[in-house]
């Protein structure tokens, strides 16, 4: 699996290299990602040039079944969070990867 | 109505007290470029309650031009996966709820 990158060292990043204290950079963190999650709660898509967009899908209810037991019921109508990334992330990843 | 990153940059800086919009500018850079380097390198994103990143491989597959029913072969490719996390998957869908 190896090593996942966390808001802990996004934090100590902008600690590091732009100077700002060890409170301001973990708050800064927080708050760009509770600004996402509050923009899609709101019904807002959010897009991050440099990186990608998100979107929301509303998907509407459908049979299901349970696989274990095989009982039917009705599974409910949700909305959903996609992501999909930008022109210029996926341009980058094919060059480092290729 | 979109938020964009200019959008999120200034919302960031109402809600941070204290801190100028020109840093909260390269703050948000910063965090974009460290995400987009981590995932380029294939290097797993793992935010808790907002969710994950993981590149994906695509194989090579064979696929039509559905205009000239002519066959082509697609070449392998790296695809960013985004999981949804706990949190803004019932957020998100909270706000449903209450709008039916």
């Amino acid at each position: 699996m190896g090593h996942s990158l966390t808001k802990l060292e996004m934090a100590e990043k902008l600690q590091q290299d732009l100077g700002f204290s060890r409170k301001e950079s973990k708050d800064l963190v927080d708050c760009f990602f509770e600004e996402i999650i509050a923009a899609l709660e709101n019904g807002e898509p959010v897009k991050i040039s440099g990186f990608g967009n998100f979107e929301l899908r509303d998907k509407s209810s459908r049979p299901g079944r349970n696989p274990k037991t095989g009982e039917e019921f009705d599974i409910e109508a949700r909305r959903v969070v996609t992501f999909k990334a930008g022109r210029k992330l996926r341009d980058r990843i094919d060059a480092y990867q290729r | 109505m979109t938020v964009t990153r200019s959008e999120l940059i200034e919302r960031i800086t109402d809600a941070q007290q204290g801190i100028q919009v020109r840093d909260v500018e390269l703050a948000v850079k910063m965090l974009v470029e460290h995400m987009a380097q981590a995932v380029t390198q294939s290097e797993r994103i793992e935010i808790r309650g907002f969710g994950s990143f993981e590149l994906h491989y695509r194989p090579p597959r064979r696929a039509r031009n559905p205009k000239t029913g002519e066959q082509v072969a697609l070449e392998g490719k790296y695809a960013v996966h985004f999981k949804p996390g706990k949190e803004l998957r019932e957020k998100v869908n909270e706000q449903l709820a209450e709008i039916r």
